[in-house]
């Protein structure tokens, strides 16, 4: 009964002229045709409109005389070496971690190559801003740094696999060292006060330090709400129901405005500090939800082989259900964090210097009052860079987890 | 009959017990301490907890009013006019943003190579970056850009376009528009059971049911008569600068309305995509192999299937729509939270004002997670 | 089983109980009295001064990421006086939301903020307020177009303000004497309102002169635009402090006083040098080489002298924010003697 080893062949790939392609995706009846035109003229409508906006209306003297402002805000100019160094630490972690995860696939792929490209897009409108021809070398530098510890990264990566479980921690101790940098609490010379930290620093600031605290509570809550002592299960759910129905500006007015007066005389967190409380409540119950959505995913049976082997509930949670349930969750959790990011903005509202804030600030100037298109423009397009960078990153993770752990 | 006796710490029982009487009190105590330091604060600055305040009159004035209101009326009705704005964009906004969603989500999968593109760099760019930037540039490089009031736009219908909003033929509230409106109700519920009647008769009996059609005909005629004739039509008249009579919906209400219907579309086509592709392929095979035109099978087969998936993630876009309506303050929309925050400002009543927000929302958000949830349970399979 | 339950549950239960009686004792004895906000500064180094931050004119960051404008240079005024570097401030952007809440509990020393000094203001707010640094009034905006020429003209107009201010409720009350109807529309931003103004949503933009003379030059076209002659209400900004403690008021206050003095004896940043060897009696107090008018306060015996040296006298502050920039008239703050109201108390 033996046979030939069957040949597979693959479907032939056909060579599609471009009009056929066109046909196909354009043409292919009258609905599509007119779907087609009607796109066609939008899209031309907007192209034009914003061009000529950008080219021609529109004076950027507002971004370029306060490019600094804008990143950094009122960080004190002789420190600045901190920030520079912060961000390399951090653009070095970022690069040797791509490099260790995407060690099975090729470093470059599809969503690679657009992430790098999103960043050398950056790197080329901050050298279009800068002058100075020193943090022009550095901006260089950073990509250079990245793509070339990525190659080290994967190296590594292959030469020593178990790196991989390593780098939550590694990236934990490197926020550390790079708060520490930017707080100036290291490396000798002034410190610099939390409140008097702006622009997009403050924004990066608020967001990750929110992330990271709120991370370990929202577990917490999520466990909470499935814990079989109803005490604790309803608290958990009161807490993630009240938060989770209350817009966030609420929760940062009360943080603002009611903290004076529920804490007692003298104890006064400095204005960052309870910006930071009130975005890690609000984040720790969604974080919570998106974390219960993973736990729900755990089959009962790993619970009930880990109980076999004489495991307690704490080993149990901590050992077999969590790491199934938070890789299952790793795509929201990112979603959650790019979300965290953008609501920063509302900061500003309540009086911080975050990056929004900074722009009303400079807008205020009676050099550039009424500049508010532009300044705004540039805001949104650095949000758009952050967050979309983000989520092409998520992807890739998402990717890279199934392909090393399959 | 001697029984083992467990140790007390290690007793199952106790330490549950223990651990949640341990956190009621830490929950009791940590609430009694800020309790009590809100106490001690509020004698140390010389203020005192209540509503009271919200009889005293107003004193300001509001653009947007859906009910009469002057500034000479109480607080309390101030904020009554601005529920009744945020309810407006809430609930105008949730029917808007889940059609424009669906459409969106849908064109996601277009077989429109173009369309697919321009639907994805939508989604890509408002989800990306910040509401409140959104809502800014909505309302200053859109809505205001409309002509000035001076030089409206006159369309037909007798609407009024300008940058101060959309003036549109309205009914008065009279006892005739009154007496009309009972017409139509009862003439749309009474249509709504015949037509379902009629569907049974034929799907059942394989009636014509041509009587219930003549039925409805009927009712139809009488429906338009109430419509045209019945209530008593207010066109907007437009005269040196000013429109009066009509129903007008400003260019905030407008703005904020738009950037929250872009923003959550934008959430919502996702929802819609991912709800789509979880129906499994061979359904559409089958649907093409029954002979449905791909629009039908989309409308027949998959998408009622799909709706069972987007529930979940749709009500969450609803609830999250819900709060950012918070944010039209940053465009002028007299909403609950700026009416609520400008009476803080005159009053200086900080923590009933924050108390007010809180509950107001939480009680908009119940009401829609249990109106999804309704209807989520109307769509679930039945399993038989 | 049983009884251990209930009678664990009734010991925590009481414990509570007295934990949170007791809790309310202990915390009443901290608040108000004892140290001044002067020592509290003196100690730390440092002032901390609230500020509006996007105010063109009053407050708002420039190219260099240094805080600008007039109720910036008081701030920097104060911390002269104290400390003789007016870099020793750290400035707090507030919201209108939170400004009087912020100086109630301590967050900031002085809030140097637009702030108008009104009777609810200073008396049920708990606010004591400093001399007046810059005489306002809130007038209109409108287009020359429209052909509007009085506030009487804009019946059943939409008119642009902003929100929670007491602008918003001057407007209503104008309105209402006048017995006309009108739209308002509320902005929380004002950048947004100004943009709004000028794409002709509203047929006037109301705020203090002083905002609208600045924005009016940020227009397209500032000449298709004038500020109505009228004035809707009195608007006095200047700086706050809190309630009971005189100390701190009135160091404030002096310092304040001391930039007005000394535009009166015509001491500027640049000949100081020249008045340190003046033999004018009022001169040689107001810098402190006479008398103890400084140390009696807990100030130093110089500070005038320092403010002058750092910051200048009232006429510069005023010309480098206000003068120059927006090209506004001193009016009502020019100095007494030139007919306005910058008056101070006399030095002795």
């Amino acid at each position: 009964m033996t046979t030939d080893t069957p040949v597979f062949v693959g479907p032939p790939t056909r060579q599609i002229s471009p009009w056929a392609w066109a046909h196909k995706n354009l043409f292919s009846n009258w609905l599509n045709t007119l779907l087609t035109i009607v796109s066609v003229l939008i899209l031309g409508w907007v192209v034009i409109g914003l061009s000529t906006w950008i080219f021609s209306q529109a004076q950027w003297a507002v971004i370029r005389d306060n490019f600094r402002l804008f990143l950094v805000g009122r960080y004190p100019v002789q420190a600045l070496w901190r920030v520079w160094a912060s961000l390399g630490l951090i653009v070095a972690m970022g690069g040797i971690s791509w490099g260790i995860l995407a060690r099975n696939i090729r470093l470059l792929d599809r969503r690679g190559l657009l992430l790098l490209g999103i960043l050398a897009a950056t790197v080329v409108i901050v050298l279009a801003l800068l002058t100075d021809p020193r943090s022009i070398a550095l901006s260089l530098g950073m990509l250079v740094l990245l793509v070339v510890l990525a190659f080290v990264g994967q190296r590594l990566g292959q030469a020593y696999p178990p790196l991989g479980t390593w780098l939550p921690l590694g990236w934990l101790v490197g926020f550390l060292i790079a708060y520490a940098l930017v707080r100036g609490l290291i490396g000798g010379g002034q410190p610099v006060k939390l409140d008097d930290l702006s622009g997009l620093l403050l924004t990066l600031l608020t967001a990750i330090v929110s992330i990271v605290v709120s991370f370990p509570f929202g577990v917490l809550l999520a466990l909470g709400r499935r814990s079989e002592l109803p005490v604790v299960r309803w608290l958990s759910i009161a807490y993630i129901e009240l938060v989770r129905g209350l817009p966030l500006v609420t929760i940062l007015f009360a943080a603002q405005l009611l903290v004076p007066l529920v804490l007692p005389t003298g104890i006064r967190p400095e204005r960052v500090m309870r910006a930071i409380v009130g975005l890690t409540l609000f984040s720790a119950a969604y974080l919570a939800e998106n974390v219960r959505g993973g736990l729900q995913s755990v089959p009962r049976g790993q619970v009930e082989a880990a109980k076999a082997l004489g495991l307690n509930p704490v080993l149990n949670t901590s050992l077999i259900v969590l790491p199934q349930a938070l890789k299952a969750v790793i795509p929201t959790i990112v979603g959650q964090f790019i979300s965290l990011f953008k609501d920063t903005s509302l900061l500003a509202i309540v009086g911080l210097t975050e990056l929004l804030g900074m722009g009303q600030s400079i807008l205020a100037n009676p050099q550039y009052i009424g500049k508010n298109a532009e300044v705004y423009a540039f805001i949104g397009l650095i949000y758009w860079i952050c967050c979309y960078a983000m989520s092409i990153a998520s992807q890739r993770l998402e990717k890279q987890l199934g392909v090393t752990h399959r | 009959m001697d029984e083992q006796k467990i140790p007390l710490w290690r007793d199952d029982r106790f330490i549950k017990l223990a651990v949640q009487v341990l956190l009621v009190v830490a929950v009791v105590v940590v609430i009694a301490i800020l309790a009590n330091n809100v106490s001690v604060n509020f004698r140390r600055l010389g203020l005192n907890f209540g509503f009271s305040f919200l009889n005293n009159p107003a004193s300001f004035g509001i653009g947007d009013t859906a009910i009469p209101y002057s500034p000479t009326d109480a607080f309390g009705k101030a904020l009554l006019v601005g529920l009744i704005n945020t309810l407006r964009v809430i609930v105008v906004g949730i029917i808007l943003a889940t059609l424009l969603g669906i459409v969106v989500g849908v064109a996601r999968l277009s077989e429109n190579w173009l369309v697919r593109q321009i639907a994805t760099v939508y989604v890509e760019i408002f989800r990306n970056t910040p509401l409140l930037l959104q809502l800014f540039l909505i309302y200053t490089a859109g809505f205001l850009q409309l002509p000035p009031i001076e030089q409206a736009l006159q369309l037909p219908g007798s609407t009024i376009l300008s940058n101060q909003g959309l003036y549109l033929i309205w009914p008065i509230g009279s006892l005739r528009t009154g007496l009309s409106l009972a017409v139509l109700i009862g003439g749309a519920t009474l249509g709504i059971v015949l037509w379902q009647r009629r569907l049974r008769v034929m799907e059942l009996e394989g009636a014509s049911g041509n009587g219930y059609q003549k039925a409805l005909i009927g009712i139809g005629i009488v429906s338009l008569l109430a419509l045209l004739l019945g209530l008593e039509w207010r066109t907007p008249q437009f005269e040196n600068g000013t429109v009066t009579g009509g129903l007008h919906l400003s260019a905030e209400f407008g703005a904020l309305l738009f950037g929250l219907v872009l923003y959550t579309a934008a959430f919502i086509a996702e929802a819609v995509r991912a709800g789509i592709q979880s129906v499994s392929q061979g359904q559409w095979e089958a649907s093409r192999a029954l002979g449905l035109h791909s629009s039908l099978a989309m409308r027949l087969v998959v998408f009622p299937q799909a709706l069972r998936v987007m529930i979940p993630p749709l009500t969450s876009e609803f609830l999250n729509l819900a709060k950012n309506s918070s944010l039209a303050a940053g465009i002028a929309y007299s909403d609950f939270f700026q009416i609520a925050f400008t009476i803080n400002n005159q009053t200086g009543r900080v923590l009933e004002v924050v108390l007010l927000i809180m509950i107001t929302y939480l009680t908009i958000n119940l009401l829609i997670s249990l109106g999804m949830n309704w209807f989520n349970q109307r769509v679930q399979l039945k399993e038989r | 089983m049983r009884k251990w339950i209930s009678l664990l549950f009734a010991t925590v239960l009481t414990a509570t109980v007295a934990v949170a009686c007791a809790s309310s004792n202990d915390t009443a004895a901290g608040g108000g009295g004892g140290t001044s906000t002067l020592d509290t500064v003196l100690s730390r180094g440092s002032l901390i001064c609230g500020v509006n931050g996007q105010l063109p004119g009053f407050s708002f960051v420039n190219n260099e990421g240094e805080y600008s404008g007039m109720d910036a240079d008081y701030c920097r005024a104060i911390a002269a006086a104290l400390f003789d570097d007016p870099s020793k401030v750290e400035f707090r952007n507030l919201s209108a939301q939170e400004r009087f809440t912020a100086l109630a509990a301590g967050e900031i020393d002085v809030l140097i903020r637009n702030t108008t000094w009104t009777i609810n203001r200073d008396t049920a707010l708990g606010l004591e307020f400093g001399p007046t640094t810059f005489f306002d009034g809130q007038g209109m905006l409108v287009a020359k177009a429209s052909g509007v020429t009085a506030i009487s003209g804009l019946g059943g107009k939409s008119i642009c303000v902003q929100s929670g201010t007491t602008t918003e409720q001057n407007l209503t009350d104008k309105f209402r004497k006048l017995n006309i109807p009108f739209t308002p529309v509320v902005f929380d931003d004002e950048d947004a309102l100004y943009s709004a103004f000028a794409q002709g949503r509203c047929q006037a933009a109301t705020s203090d002169r002083s905002q609208l003379t600045a924005r009016r030059q940020s227009l397209p076209n500032p000449d298709n635009y004038l500020v109505l002659e009228e004035v809707i209400s009195k608007e006095p900004l200047g700086p706050a402090v809190r309630n009971n403690d005189s100390k701190w008021a009135d160091a404030v206050k002096w310092i304040v006083y001391s930039t007005f003095q000394a535009e009166e004896l015509g001491i500027e940043q640049d000949n100081l040098t020249q008045f340190a060897s003046s033999t004018d009696p009022e001169v040689k107090r107001l810098l402190g080489q006479e008398g103890t008018l400084g140390t009696d306060m807990g100030l130093p015996n110089d500070f005038a002298a320092r403010v002058i040296k750092h910051v200048g006298n009232y006429g510069e502050i005023y010309q480098r924010n206000i003068g120059e920039p927006f090209a506004l008239e001193r009016g009502l703050n020019s100095l007494w003697t030139d007919g306005g109201l910058i008056y101070a108390p006399p030095f002795r």
